[in-house]
């Protein structure tokens, strides 16, 4: 068994406050490590490249409450593939080869994933050779049995939603095989991001996925926070709460009510979309933007909260305390939509624990996981957190850890209230004079969000790779929908409602 | 003389249902907006949508066949000619000699037979599976259907629905358990028949979910202005049939004159609205089902619909 002990490992006290340390290891150790996490000794955070060939892993020890970076030199463009052993891999893999191309060396699935043949370029953050533009249309999985048949969907969808492809296979109306395709909503964030200023870094993290972009912009803050070893001021930490659980109250609000409508029970929507739309108001006035964006800055955030907001924060979550428990009474008093989730969309805990599937997707399966609580950060290590788990893993499931959640919230952002103290809210970063990494770690509404920061000596961006949760939760939306109907995907996909924008980068 | 006003009274029936049924629609869009408490359009927005789609240019598909092009017509007309059978304002209409309850049942079930075919034509996905989801629907609903018509019949004695609004309207029926059971009967094959939560979502963008909906994706203009006509005509087809037969009061009898006709007007729309209500406040009350489910749904309406007649075959033969 490999020694996992010489890795290393930091603590969230640490790699929050000063540079992540990386260690390099050689192509057998990298091997170890994919069996290590095969086995599931420890989680996989995130895979990534570097311009310069590399390739890069985080690695989470759950039980300890410690990551470590683990950093690999990829001599001739290639690398021990850790998607041949390790499934949650796979796509990350795929996406390094896309942009960067590193080949994966023994990988299984070698199709492209983010580039669709389109850029008239291959690995455009590699050594970006030109293309020709007529490829071979893009290989699905194949599907053989009898009385089969494929129904595509999207990536043009009838609502107004993000692009995506999805591929079933079904036997009359049961799904045999969900394939996704992404990548659609590709932007170039890694290749925006390198050479920027740190302020415009900022900027694009919280512009890659615009329903997160408090808890982006957060990760980007935390890292390069980290690498430049910062001190933030106090009451910044309790305005970036305050500001990351509204986010969280106006999305689990929206999906509550999106989910229930998807079942065609419309009343749940209109009831929660009106409780959303107060958080977004209230936001507005207390931070001066309905999603907040632009507003967590590195080095602290970019406006002070007035007694107003203070007061709009307050009646805000007196409101919600009054209506919210109503609302839930109707979704749990309603035999026709509780017949729709229940026991709809199972995803198995041991698929959860593999994928390290973060947020309320891995929490409704049984993983009892919150970096809130688990890589404790400010201002989080000062209040009381209880962090729901549910066992079942079906749609009702994940309705009612958001429930649970926005309980939750409301608690939280009473105590952020009442602890938050004054004085200033923004310490200038400055330069760092070395080359420096730091990592950032921060619970969004969908589950982690990981940012590993590279700057340079001047302080621009030299890589920065933000990790979307969504990467660990798509994967198993094709298993949750395994064996259901094809009319019910729609009630799996919107409980699980992972990121487009996020994923595809 | 007589030959005349029968033709002109036919003729005001026809024109009746046809200006009626974008309006019910609207009403219960704009109830269930209401419901939940959102302002919605305004009850006359089908009859916009209508002239819009009127307005707008066909596009069709590259293999789209023949069938295609003529089956929004063949389910236009011969769902406003089962909607023109059905008394609302006045019985002993000239066509209700002709055509009874069946000829309805069969009138229908030729336009879901042309827009079952007209789903899977163009070959899409979401047609082919709208369709084979319709005709699931379809078997179930049909039969029992029929047994809601047999039970009927045999308790006004005839499947002439003249005949049979007469004598619910007579006041010699009196309160029947069949009739109760023919009620819900009925009432489960209208929402089903009219894609209604819980069958299906007439409002859904989720073409997965999708029953109606899904068969007609691929209409436009002209053609899909057609389809959605006959969608509302049926509606107020189901919405009439159970006023008239449950409660028929207020309809204006055979040779009545002006004002009885006015009368039975008044009085028509007024069952229009409450019943437009009723399926408002019933579709925002519940979820929809799964496709999986709807036969059991469908097969309490059968089987209610079956017993109402065995009960009647019974107690006449005591």
């Amino acid at each position: 068994m490999t020694d996992l002990s010489d890795l290393a490992w930091t603590r969230s006290r640490h790699f929050r406050s000063a540079p992540i340390a990386t260690t390099t290891v050689d192509a057998t150790r990298w091997i170890g490590l994919t069996s290590a996490l095969a086995a599931g000794r420890v989680t996989l955070l995130s895979l990534w490249a570097e311009a310069g060939g590399a390739a890069l892993m985080a690695l989470l020890d759950a039980p300890a409450h410690r990551v470590a970076v683990v950093r690999i030199e990829a001599h001739g463009g290639g690398f021990p593939s850790v998607g041949a052993h390790h499934a949650a891999a796979q796509r990350l893999e795929r996406a390094m080869t896309d942009l960067y191309g590193l080949t994966p060396r023994g990988a299984i699935d070698t199709r492209p994933w983010l580039d669709h043949g389109r850029w008239g370029i291959a690995h455009p953050l590699g050594d970006a050779a030109a293309v020709p533009s007529d490829r071979p249309p893009y290989p699905f999985l194949p599907v053989q049995g009898e009385s089969l048949h494929v129904v595509p969907v999207g990536p043009v969808h009838a609502g107004i939603i993000e692009p995506g492809h999805f591929r079933f296979t079904a036997q009359g109306e049961t799904v045999v095989r969900l394939e996704e395709r992404l990548g659609y909503v590709h932007k170039g964030i890694d290749g925006l991001m390198a050479g920027a200023e740190l302020a415009r870094g900022a900027e694009i993290a919280g512009r890659i996925s615009g329903d997160s972009t408090v808890a982006y912009a957060w990760a980007f803050a935390q890292a390069a926070e980290a690498a430049l070893s910062l001190t933030v001021p106090e009451r910044a930490f309790g305005l970036r709460g305050l500001m990351a659980e509204l986010e969280r109250l106006a999305n689990h609000l929206g999906d509550i009510g999106g989910i229930c409508n998807d079942a065609a029970f419309a009343m749940m929507l209109a009831q929660t979309s009106i409780l959303r739309e107060t958080v977004l108001r209230a936001a507005k006035t207390a931070f001066g933007h309905r999603f907040m964006r632009d507003r967590i800055v590195p080095g602290g955030v970019s406006g002070d909260l007035d007694a107003q907001g203070e007061a709009a924060i307050r009646s805000l979550i007196q409101e919600i305390r009054d209506r919210f428990p109503a609302i839930v009474d109707l979704y749990d008093a309603t035999a026709s939509i509780l017949d729709r989730t229940v026991s709809t969309g199972r995803v198995s805990a041991d698929l959860v624990q593999a994928f390290g599937a973060g947020g309320y997707v891995g929490r409704a399966s049984g993983r009892n996981f919150d970096t809130r609580r688990d890589l404790r950060y400010a201002p989080y290590d000062m209040l009381r957190l209880d962090v729901p788990v549910r066992v079942e893993g079906d749609v009702n499931a994940r309705i009612w850890l958001r429930i649970r959640e926005v309980e939750q919230c409301c608690s939280l952002i009473t105590q952020m209230l009442n602890a938050l103290s004054q004085g200033p809210v923004f310490a200038d970063p400055g330069f760092p004079g070395a080359p420096r990494e730091g990592l950032g770690l921060v619970e969004g509404f969908r589950g982690d969000v990981l940012c590993w920061l590279a700057l340079d000596a001047e302080g621009r961006i030299r890589r920065c790779h933000m990790r979307d949760p969504s990467w660990f939760q798509w994967p198993l939306l094709e298993a949750a929908i395994e064996g259901n109907i094809i009319a019910d995907f729609p009630l799996c996909n919107k409980s699980f409602n992972c990121s487009y924008s996020g994923h595809d980068l | 003389m007589e030959l005349i006003e029968n033709i002109v009274l036919q003729a005001l029936q026809m024109l009746v249902v046809l200006t009626l049924a974008p309006g019910l629609t609207g009403l219960v869009r704009k109830i269930k907006a209401r419901l939940t408490r959102r302002r919605g359009a305004s009850v006359l927005q089908p009859y916009r949508d209508l002239a819009r789609l009127m307005r707008k240019e066909v596009v069709l598909a590259e293999n789209a066949s023949w069938l295609f092009r003529v089956s929004p017509y063949m389910i236009f007309a011969a769902t406003w000619v089962a909607a023109a059978l059905v008394p609302t304002f006045a019985i002993g209409l000239h066509f209700s000699w002709t055509a009874d309850l069946i000829a309805i049942v069969a009138l229908l079930g030729s336009a879901r037979f042309f827009i079952a075919l007209a789903g899977m034509d163009v070959g899409t996905s979401f047609g082919g599976i709208g369709s084979s989801r319709e005709m699931m629907i379809g078997t179930l609903a049909e039969p029992a259907m029929l047994l809601v018509a047999f039970s009927v019949a045999l308790v006004a004695g005839s499947t002439e629905l003249s005949n049979v609004v007469a004598f619910m309207a007579s006041g010699d029926v009196g309160i029947r358990v069949s009739m109760g059971m023919a009620l819900i009967a009925l009432t489960i094959v209208a929402i089903a028949e009219n894609a209604r939560i819980p069958v299906d979502n007439p409002a859904t963008h989720l073409e997965l979910t999708m029953v109606h909906e899904a068969m007609v994706l691929e209409y436009s203009g002209r053609h899909l202005a057609m389809i959605e006509l006959a969608a509302s005509l049926k509606l107020l087809l189901y919405v009439a049939l159970i006023g008239c037969v449950f409660v028929p009061w207020g309809i204006a009898p055979a040779n009545a004159g002006l004002d009885g006709l006015i009368a039975g007007l008044l009085l028509f729309l007024a069952k229009l609205v409450a019943l437009g209500f009723l399926l408002a406040v019933f579709e925002t009350s519940i979820a929809k089902m799964r496709v999986f489910r709807v036969p059991d749904f469908l097969g309490v309406a059968l089987m209610l619909g079956l017993l109402g007649t065995l009960l009647l075959f019974v107690s006449r033969s005591l």
